[in-house]
């Protein structure tokens, strides 16, 4: 129940029309970008957008990566990124990439068109119960049907997609909804019954940890997106450095915390370094912070960090005791829980466990082999790149195996400098993504590390991207197939390639010159740092083909569900015979 | 395990359809459901009984206490007080020899016939599950036509 305002409402406000009330809520929001794509059921809509300037309009050329732009809009800036679309097909487009913020609780604020309210369920043309299709990938979904309830329902909307465990909030607008009037009044307080999220932890719960942390003598602090979502890293540095406590990582937490430090581990699971695996294994305490003990970061449950006592702070009540039993739970904001046990951690020496950690570092560091005369290696690609741009860029990425070697070579060092599509694992959130961080962050030079079979399932969004004059780089790493389902075939099916090749890939150059980019093409070790280079003196859009040796395989590896004492260090495979046909590698 | 779960939850459209998206996205059954507004009819409460493992259904209760609609949710699973109710309409064949066997019954467990006819009396029964399947059993050798239950209502005892 809302509460009631006490002022005296005059008794007759002004009227305006459904669509004038979505313009005003959005500009309250302070929302400067809107990525979508019409439909005819929005034109009033748009009509405001011509008629004012500002909010800016993006019109993507696929409704799904308008989602994904809406995603790395609100990754980079910490703020909510905002889609528009129509009825229908519009609407259904849209569902990948709400599933994907869903997964990495990113928020957003979706708005479709929908049908006139007397249509609904008649099987209307471009009709689509959008509200009912994404029940389980929204954090709380809204089906409009008067248009004096717009604006408390998109207060409430931007209020639920940017507090708590953020998440993707999805209003459905009915055409008669916006065409309807009613007055606008954005004052109202959110007040919901059902949805008061706990940001402050318990008391005796934090002492515990601080207790936990004094008392251990091997603590692994594990953080995630939780901690970039609340803003805790100068708390989770803090903490660090004062208790002396090693930090690793999941993928949405790179940026967390600064990769560079001595106390930095890297990210952990899968295919994470093999010394922030065996840390774990060996810790007496992990401190999982913002992270939900996904599957690729555990492996193998009833293995998992086996002699640690397990403090979890998470916003989110579901999140703990999920997967694994938790000795200490905090249920409370990253920030506001660390803010608080820093006050009762004092300075702490561990040099035996410091040691210990260095002596896995030097013994299991990430590496390759880049011999002379070799193809390029995609990760001596991602160091140069990193070399190259570092802190003056924002990386996304596409999904698969560019992806781990981007997470584990490239050299984060801010929150929301690396955007990952973690959860879901969306192949092609990562330049439509890029596009929107680019907007978000124009001071920053926004880089897409590609793969070459990701890529191909967004490119057309060259032409947004070429239409804004919006400076986004694409660095793709062509191995001219799907790598990450390749290496499950070279290790698990005996290297029978099914399905894996793409022998028509596009000319990268000339697809850039379709669309009116810049295209630049390298298989050559010499020309890459210059290549990278003139990618990032270009301006406008640049696409960079980088091809890489297609045999190269990401390790280290923990296979799916097996234990980090499984872990697989480095390429065995050198003797093992080719079965099956390889793709056909590229004549230049 | 068998769990009773009473959820308070806004009296709005779609929330019935997202309470129990939770239970179907994880290939759980409900076993039954009673829904109606409480004495705000802002809100409505809801009794569901369900059972799997008890894991999941904790996973399950933690979830829906994290849907915007609802209010509050309790699993009366580590409850033995609570309180427990449900009603139930029995559509029994009562001839000349069974009617006064019929009637008997009724007495026993304290129901009541709503409706009559030459060949068949309608009982009206309420009570804890024990109960009801008790009735049941009881009636079947007259011959039982129809069925038809509320499912349980669920309140904990005032302590």
């Amino acid at each position: 129940m809302t509460t009631k305002s006490k002022r005296p409402t005059p008794l007759k406000k002004k009227q305006i029309s459904g669509a004038e009330i979505i313009y005003c809520a959005l500009e309250q929001e302070g929302v400067e970008y809107i990525f979508g794509h019409p439909g005819a059921v929005l034109l009033g809509l748009l009509d405001l957008f011509l008629q004012r300037s500002k909010m800016k309009h993006i019109l993507t050329r696929h409704e799904q990566c308008a989602a994904h732009m809406a995603e790395g809009y609100a990754r980079a800036s910490g703020g909510v990124g905002v889609c528009l679309v129509t009825s229908g097909p519009g609407a259904t487009n849209l569902i990948t990439g709400i599933t994907d913020a869903y997964m990495d609780s990113i928020p957003i604020v979706c708005l479709t068109g929908q049908v006139g309210t007397s249509m609904i369920g008649n099987d209307a043309f471009q009709e689509a119960d959008i509200v009912g299709m994404t029940h389980t990938v929204t954090k709380h979904n809204y089906l409009v049907k008067r248009t004096e309830d717009l604006a408390k329902t998109l207060k409430e909307a931007f209020h639920i997609a940017r507090t708590g465990r953020p998440g993707p909030v999805l209003v459905d607008l009915p055409k008669d909804v916006m065409l309807g009037e009613a007055s606008f009044d954005y004052s109202d307080e959110v007040d919901i019954r059902g949805y008061k999220p706990r940001t402050k932890g318990h008391m005796r719960q934090i002492q515990r940890v601080a207790e936990a942390i004094k008392e251990s003598k091997q603590p692994v602090l594990y953080v995630g997106g939780g901690v970039i979502h609340s803003e805790a890293h100068k708390e989770l540095l803090k903490l660090a450095e004062t208790a002396n406590i090693p930090v690793t990582w999941t993928l949405l937490g790179a940026g967390a915390f600064p990769s560079r430090h001595e106390l930095s581990l890297g990210m952990l699971g899968m295919h994470g370094t093999a010394y922030a695996n065996k840390a774990v294994d060996e810790c007496d305490l992990l401190l999982a912070v913002g992270s939900r003990f996904d599957d690729r970061v555990t492996g193998k449950l009833s293995e998992f960090a086996q002699k640690a006592k397990i403090v979890h702070i998470d916003i989110d009540p579901t999140a703990i005791g999920k997967n694994v039993s938790v000795d200490i739970p905090v249920v409370g904001d990253a920030r506001q829980v660390l803010l608080e046990v820093n006050k009762l951690v004092k300075k702490q020496k561990r040099s035996l466990w410091q040691k210990r950690i260095d002596r896995l570092k030097d013994d299991f560091p990430l590496s390759f082999d880049a011999p002379d005369g070799s193809p390029i290696k995609p990760q001596e690609a991602i160091v140069a790149l990193s070399e190259e741009v570092g802190d003056k860029a924002i990386v996304t990425t596409e999904v698969g195996q560019h992806q781990m070697w981007a997470a584990q070579f490239y050299q984060v060092s801010f929150p929301r400098q690396f955007i990952s599509s973690g959860g879901l694992g969306t192949m092609g959130f990562g330049f439509p993504a890029a596009i929107g961080a680019a907007l978000a962050r124009p001071d920053k030079l926004a880089i897409d590390i590609a793969g070459d079979g990701s890529f191909q399932m967004v490119l057309q969004e060259l032409a947004t991207a070429v239409q804004y004059q919006i400076p986004v780089k694409v660095f793709i790493l062509n191995n001219y197939g799907l790598g990450m389902v390749r290496q499950w075939q070279d290790l698990f099916m005996d290297r029978r390639f099914r399905e894996v090749g793409m022998e028509v890939d596009p000319d990268y150059v000339k697809l850039a010159d379709a669309y009116g980019a810049k295209g630049i093409h390298v298989s050559d070790r010499a020309d890459l740092r210059p290549a990278i280079r003139e990618m990032v003196e270009t301006p406008g859009p640049v696409i960079l083909d980088v091809v890489v040796d297609q045999d190269e395989l990401v390790f280290p590896m923990v296979p799916a569900g097996g234990a980090s004492k499984n872990m697989i260090l480095q390429d065995q495979r050198k003797k093992k015979p080719l079965k099956g046909k390889l793709s056909a590698l590229p004549d230049n | 395990m068998r769990h009773t779960i009473s959820v308070l939850v806004e009296n709005k459209f779609g929330v019935l359809a997202r309470v129990a998206g939770l239970f179907s996205g994880r290939g759980f059954n409900i076993e039954t459901l009673n829904v109606a507004p409480t004495l705000d009819p802002a809100y409505s409460q809801m009794t569901i009984v369900t059972s799997g493992d008890d894991r999941i259904l904790e996973q399950i209760s933690k979830q829906l206490n994290r849907l915007i609609n609802v209010i509050k949710v309790t699993d009366y699973a580590g409850d033995v007080t609570y309180l427990n109710r449900e009603l139930v309409l029995i559509k029994v064949t009562a001839k000349a020899e069974h009617r006064a066997e019929a009637l008997r019954i009724t007495d026993i467990f304290r129901a009541k016939v709503v409706d009559s006819g030459p060949a068949h009396y309608t009982i009206e029964v309420t009570g804890n599950p024990a109960k009801i399947s008790g009735v049941i059993e009881m009636l079947r050798p007259l011959g039982i036509k129809s069925v038809v239950r509320t499912g349980p209502v669920a309140m904990a005892r005032e302590r």
